[in-house]
């Protein structure tokens, strides 16, 4: 049974204040808050085994070793991959895509095409933009409609026997749309593409299946999704995660060294050059676990509640204009008041201690698209309360007021 | 008047608030009498950069003294500007470049002051700053 009361309790964040008013955190998609349970995994390694992994002989040594690869295995079984070794623990999201974005530099030629969402984190767009110009391949864009919903029709047109990879995120972080990555996918794969999707804002909302998806990569980050900074997830098909080449030279992704070659170790070391964040990964199995208990699809049906919630008393509000009215999306509300810059609504919400992001969300390109500035971005989860949209409204009107 | 004395003007207005929303309202109002960049001014060289909002300065040496304009699409920014140039307008450049800026802390704006608060405070200061610079060099 979901009991947000309850569930609350797990975070002990949600207890603090924020100038002398209770901490309402609506800044989500940025960051998720972090639960005691992951807590207390990460004071447990430091406080009883931290120690390098996959080399001591010593019991702190395979302790962790032991713990870290225990926590690649809970993180298969949550995203449905077909081998352990198919998921390659990162930095993050960046990381992963940056992995992706470099071995495929030694697969691309002239004349051969990406495709990446209109919908994309513009520094998403980069990595992306670099290979371009490191291999001579061109860079297409799959646009959006106002709703913030990608124009399927001109992505058949777009795909062509020059397709190689296709680029698009989950759900995107400005707007909170959800893609159609299922059509996205299998359309690609029918002239020879590779797909690579990022989830970062997916994860916290839902549990992909990547056998089902049949997706060729797919990145996370943990800390989307009640996990610690500075660690995630690439996972890769067996198949490609062969083909592509290392991505960085050092320890742990090598067999044998000599001046004259070195072999590359079998996967997923093979990508996992030099010591990992070895508790930042045994706690993205634990935060896993933590999300699991609860129940996805609890978590989902709670969130949409608030959503629309949220988006109908919102919208009540004179002047107000969301932006992203996906009829799939996610608890994600961007929004602005008219003739009022987001800036100045977002910090008078911080004074009423209510956590938005305000700005473009590295998203420029969709702000240009819709012609403003940024947006305020409100990004709920499954910890926030009803109670919370109240004052969250409340405190939109006093800005407006104040602003007018 | 010195901008010390400015200064001084400015911590007593700001000291008969009792809460954040008196002190905001007053800042939002301020904005409202922002002495206004010339539209020609209002150029990407002139923006200042490391704001979330947009920021323009601009500076006229008359008689030696700096006068200041300057315009924001946010209005609590535009605020902010109003009190920098309330208290470096119509100085001369060496008074400007001896200046603190402590007074911003005892107007309750100190958080804003960090360098990595979206609000760009700490640029518009250098802003304003450089242009001193830039007028003391050529009187000089």
């Amino acid at each position: 049974m979901f009991n947000v009361d309850k569930i609350r309790q797990d975070f002990p964040i949600l207890q603090r204040q924020v100038n002398g008013k209770p901490l309402i955190y609506l800044d989500n998609a940025a960051t998720s808050q972090t639960p005691q349970q992951v807590i207390d995994v990460i004071v447990d390694y430091y406080s009883h085994y931290n120690s390098n992994i996959h080399r001591g002989v010593h019991t702190l040594s395979q302790e962790a070793t032991d713990k870290y690869e225990a926590a690649r295995n809970t993180i298969q079984k949550h995203f449905n991959a077909k081998h352990a070794y198919e998921i390659i623990l990162t930095a993050g999201t960046t990381h992963g895509i940056n992995l992706i974005a470099s071995g495929f530099s030694s697969l691309l030629k002239k004349d051969d095409e990406i495709l990446v969402s209109a919908l994309e984190h513009h520094s998403n767009i980069v990595p992306w933009q670099m290979l371009c110009e490191k291999t001579g391949a061109t860079l297409k864009v799959i646009p959006m409609n106002m709703d913030g919903e990608l124009v399927m029709s001109v992505y058949d047109k777009l795909l062509s026997k020059n397709t190689k990879l296709v680029f698009v995120n989950h759900i995107s972080n400005a707007l909170g749309t959800i893609n159609p990555i299922e059509e996205i996918i299998s359309k690609a794969h029918e002239v020879g593409a590779a797909v690579l999707v990022d989830g970062a804002q997916a994860c916290p909302h839902l549990k992909p299946d990547m056998q089902a998806l049949d997706v060729d990569f797919y990145v996370a980050s943990a800390h989307k999704m009640c996990g610690p900074t500075g660690v995630g997830m690439l996972y890769g098909k067996e198949a490609w995660l062969k083909k592509l080449p290392p991505y960085q030279g050092g320890g742990e992704m090598i067999a044998e060294v000599s001046f004259e070659k070195t072999t590359y170790a079998d996967l997923p070391h093979k990508f996992e050059a030099g010591t990992p964040n070895i508790c930042g990964g045994i706690a993205f199995g634990a935060a896993v676990d933590y999300m699991n208990a609860i129940g996805f699809e609890a978590i989902a049906k709670y969130e949409h509640e608030l959503l629309d919630y949220a988006t109908a008393e919102l919208l009540k509000i004179e002047g107000l204009k969301i932006f992203g009215t996906a009829k799939e999306k996610t608890s994600v509300i961007s929004f602005n008041l008219e003739g009022i810059h987001p800036y100045d609504v977002g910090t008078l919400l911080d004074k009423m201690g209510i956590a938005v992001r305000t700005g473009h969300h590295c998203a420029q390109p969709i702000m240009n698209f819709f012609n403003i500035p940024g947006t305020v971005r409100a990004s709920f989860a499954f910890y926030n309360t009803k109670a919370e949209v109240d004052t969250l409204v409340s405190g939109v009107k006093k800005a407006k007021m104040m602003l007018s | 008047m010195q901008i010390e004395d400015i200064q001084n003007d400015i911590i007593d207005e700001f000291s008969m608030f009792d809460d954040w929303e008196e002190r905001y309202q007053y800042m939002i109002d301020l904005g409202k009498t922002l002495p206004l960049i010339d539209a020609q001014y209002k150029t990407d060289d002139n923006l200042i950069k490391g704001c979330q909002s947009k920021v323009w300065v601009h500076a006229d040496l008359v008689d030696k003294h700096i006068v200041f304009t300057a315009d924001s699409d946010a209005i609590i920014t535009k605020g902010i500007i109003a009190i920098l140039i309330r208290a470096f307008s119509n100085q001369k450049p060496q008074a400007i470049l001896d200046a603190n800026t402590d007074f911003i802390d005892e107007i309750g704006l100190k958080d804003h002051l960090s360098p990595t608060r979206a609000n760009g405070l700490v640029s518009m200061i250098k802003q304003l700053k450089m242009y001193a610079i830039a007028y003391q060099t050529q009187l000089n």
